[in-house]
């Protein structure tokens, strides 16, 4: 897992209230095979996720790692495999809205949904699909007790305003490129700036340990080898923090945290939602893969039935019932025929093979 | 069969007899051994299943590769006895090996 942080990535502009037929929260394999599955039925798909980019696990925890069970893909990479679904949704033209993550749904009175991202984006859509696999991606917030009483005033797993640094005493925990690359910017502007990792190895780019190491010579600013056991201060305002070093415990004025610890995998707002919910999982039946509000699917790691296996084949199959019930919703009028793609001319005309 | 001793944080000791070639992460999920979680599913790739090799058997298990040094850095707590184990493969040599889970794996 690398640490780049997702909250930091807000792209494309944030416009008016978008309207389409399904929006699909997450762009792992199972969203992205579902903007397939629904483009063959003239559904029009919005792909939501937190990360900075699509693949979601594949591309963020394990994008050099084979898979071995993908039907007719004897040996796929996770990014292989994203790089394939990404050419094969190619003709469906989805829009994605990276970096950002639903935080609120609610029906309308006309029976469609309005999801609002985190950036303030609405989308207003006929039928919403899950494929949220393990949850958000979310910065790790280190188990130090009491830091909940810190975040957002003191304590910040990404860096929104610089402002917000200047003049303060500064800790940075980590040693990858967030925690380096912030330390390089966070130094001239804040009063006191320390980096605290726990081995005098960084895992970021050889030039920024260099100009990090340039600093600290110069005495701009500290670098600590240790850990932080303790937070202390008042109101949700931090004064000091214990780091544990070789040599034993340090106190350290500090009123601005910054742990960079990577990312793990939480359920997030998907849990106010008013879904039914099963030890943080999505039930839904085996026909339409709906959930228990009609028009809202999930399919993927994060749903529940009977004999459920959390593999990516699952997820594609799931995709490929879940729309011919998504069609039902979208053109209740129109009488859906089933067909191949080896031999319909209207899926190859969509396709743009014929 | 090689015989694997967690230790909880409150002292409470789960032994689990596997066979070698599985990692110590997949011993103790298959016995749902709790604190292990393992979100990556063994890609070394999430640091979710970091460990404490007893000292007496820090020198059979070895030192963490670079890569999980790298990964180590997303644990919490880490020691000079911290291992992710699903790096660690289970092996003859290995029988009777104990490790302490961490109080919390973040």
């Amino acid at each position: 897992m690398n640490d780049t942080n997702p909250l930091q990535a807000t792209d494309g502009e944030i416009g008016a209230p978008i309207e389409t037929d399904a929006l699909i929260i997450g762009a792992g394999p199972c969203g992205l095979f579902a903007v397939f599955e629904l483009g063959l039925l003239d559904i029009k798909a919005h792909v939501v996720d937190i990360l900075d980019k699509v693949g979601g696990q594949c591309a963020e925890l394990y994008p050099e790692k084979p898979i071995y069970d993908i039907p007719a893909l004897p040996i796929v990479t996770g990014q292989e495999l994203t790089d394939r679904l990404m050419e094969q949704i190619k003709p469906f033209n989805p829009t994605f809205h990276l970096g950002q993550r639903i935080d609120a749904l609610a029906r309308e009175a006309d029976g469609r949904f309005r999801l609002v991202t985190d950036a303030g984006q609405i989308f207003i859509t006929k039928v919403v699909v899950i494929a949220a696999g393990g949850g958000s991606f979310t910065p790790k917030r280190p188990p130090l007790e009491g830091i909940e009483a810190y975040e957002g005033t003191s304590v910040f797993y990404a860096v929104r305003r610089m402002k917000d640094f200047a003049d303060q005493d500064v800790l940075i925990v980590g040693g990858g490129d967030s925690a380096l690359d912030w330390t390089l910017n966070l130094q001239p502007i804040a009063r006191s700036l320390t980096l605290l990792h726990r081995r005098d190895d960084f895992r970021g780019a050889p030039h920024s340990v260099e100009k990090m190491r340039s600093l600290v010579a110069s005495g701009a600013m500290r670098l600590l080898i240790g850990q932080a056991t303790a937070l202390h201060g008042a109101d949700g305002r931090l004064e000091r923090v214990t780091i544990k070093t070789k040599e034993g415990d340090e106190p350290l004025a500090c009123t601005r945290m910054l742990p960079f610890f990577g990312l793990t995998m939480k359920l997030g707002p998907i849990a106010d939602w008013g879904l039914n919910l099963e030890e943080n999982l999505i039930p839904v039946d085996t026909e339409k893969f709906e959930t228990s509000v009609p028009g809202i699917f999930a399919i993927g790691d994060i749903n529940s039935y009977p004999g459920k296996l959390k593999l990516i084949l699952s997820g594609f199959h799931e995709a490929a019932l879940m729309s011919q019930a998504a069609h039902r919703i979208v053109y209740p009028d129109k009488k859906l025929l089933f067909q191949y793609t080896t031999s319909s001319s209207s899926l190859q005309k969509k396709l743009g093979v014929r | 069969m090689a015989k694997i001793t967690f230790v909880q944080e409150d002292g409470t000791r789960q032994e689990v007899v596997a066979e070698p070639g599985l990692t110590v992460m997949e011993a103790a999920k298959t016995e749902d051994v709790p604190g292990i979680e393992a979100e990556c599913g063994g890609a070394c790739a999430c640091a979710t299943c970091h460990v404490y090799v007893e000292p007496e058997w820090r020198e059979a298990v070895g030192p963490p590769s670079e890569m999980e040094e790298d990964m180590l850095d997303f644990a919490f707590d880490v020691r000079e006895e911290s291992r992710l184990s699903c790096q660690i493969r289970i092996s003859d040599k290995l029988d009777g090996l104990v490790v302490k889970v961490p109080a919390k794996q973040f």
